[in-house]
């Protein structure tokens, strides 16, 4: 059995990287090795996971140097001559070892206004959206985010610009943007708009290269751009 | 009118004057290609664009696009790079925006008038 030479991060923003050695198995995850780690080498490892495959989004890290969510990362495709290198994700604070404070990421989503806000009451129908609808398909296409952070934490935007809302705030509201039931448009359209919103994004596109739901928060966000613009010109902003 | 309002309609400057200049820098180059093609001199090319209104008008609206691109771009650079934001720097930036505009139509003025 082959060996994996693993460095992952130990500590918070001021930690350092320690080295394990951890067997290698077939279809072995990047999970497999840090869970590995914790309960045969050193039990003090901070990390976090959920479902472990690929729906909560809770275990995404930064591996040989890229965000990934690891529960569906298979060290077969990232190791490089046997190493791993795992740390917290980017762009958000580090609490211990490999977590993450998701608090500002989330934040975000509701200054975003990334909640529904509907009308209807519970004696009403259901309401009736067409799955072929042009606005349904929109939503549709970014809907299926698991709110992981891997794109915020490729995002450069976002690190240059500690105000700026993020892809996965922006798709969130995009989504809402076209839902005929919401009755929020124009605050939603407010909150997502300026040098905190879409308009910041250079469109480098990491959000959608790196997403491992293959979304394009990028073309969520020029959406959001053309609709920003829209209410603009129609001095609804 | 609304901060969002404001830098909604920057983006979109930016955007549009991106477009223009584009357009502007393949005819300006083209322009010298060919202008230059058998040498020239100073005398000769004022000879030309002296009293030139179409060329007047098309640097002008040169001038117009950098005048509105630059600094909004430079809006950006500044807050990235370097954490500056805020009134300050839009009010410098509107200073060298001024100061851009100022130059080049200095520049059409002594070429094409």
């Amino acid at each position: 059995m082959s060996t994996l030479h693993v460095r992952i991060w130990r500590g918070g923003a001021q930690g350092a990287f320690r080295e394990y050695e951890v067997p290698r198995h077939e279809s072995q995850t990047v999970l497999d090795v840090v869970t590995h780690v914790q309960r045969q080498l050193d039990a003090t490892l901070a990390y976090r996971y959920a479902c472990r495959v690929g729906m909560c989004g809770s275990c995404a890290m930064t591996v040989n140097g890229r965000p990934r969510w690891t529960c569906r990362t298979h060290v077969d495709k990232v190791a490089r001559a046997g190493r791993l290198e795992v740390a917290p994700l980017r762009n958000l604070p580090v609490i211990r070892d490999l977590v993450a404070d998701m608090r500002e990421f989330f934040d975000k989503w509701a200054r975003a206004k990334g909640q529904f806000r509907g009308s209807a009451t519970r004696t009403d129908d259901f309401a009736r959206v067409s799955p072929a609808s042009e606005q349904r398909r929109l939503a549709d296409a970014a809907i299926e985010c698991i709110g992981c952070a891997v794109c915020y934490a490729a995002c450069d935007v976002v690190a240059w610009s500690p105000d700026y809302l993020g892809p996965a705030a922006l798709n969130r509201a995009w989504t809402l943007v076209n839902d005929q039931r919401d009755t929020a448009q124009a605050q939603r359209l407010r909150a997502v708009a300026g040098d905190a919103g879409c308009h910041s994004c250079h469109t480098h596109m990491s959000c959608t290269d790196r997403c491992p739901k293959e979304l394009s928060p990028t073309a969520s966000i020029a959406g959001l751009k053309r609709a920003t613009l829209k209410a603009a010109l129609r001095d609804e902003l | 009118m609304r901060a969002v309002r404001s830098q909604t309609l920057l983006w979109v400057a930016q955007r549009a004057s991106a477009a223009v200049l584009g357009a502007c820098v393949v005819v300006h180059l083209a322009t010298i290609i060919y202008a230059v093609r058998g040498g020239l001199s100073g005398a000769e090319i004022l000879a030309r664009t002296r009293g030139n209104g179409a060329w007047f008008a098309f640097y002008a609206l040169f001038v117009l696009a950098v005048t509105v691109h630059a600094p909004i771009g430079m809006r950006a650079v500044l807050g990235e790079w370097l954490g500056w934001r805020g009134r300050a720097r839009d009010a410098v930036l509107l200073a060298f925006a001024m100061l851009l505009g100022v130059m080049g139509m200095r520049a059409v003025f002594a070429v094409f008038a």
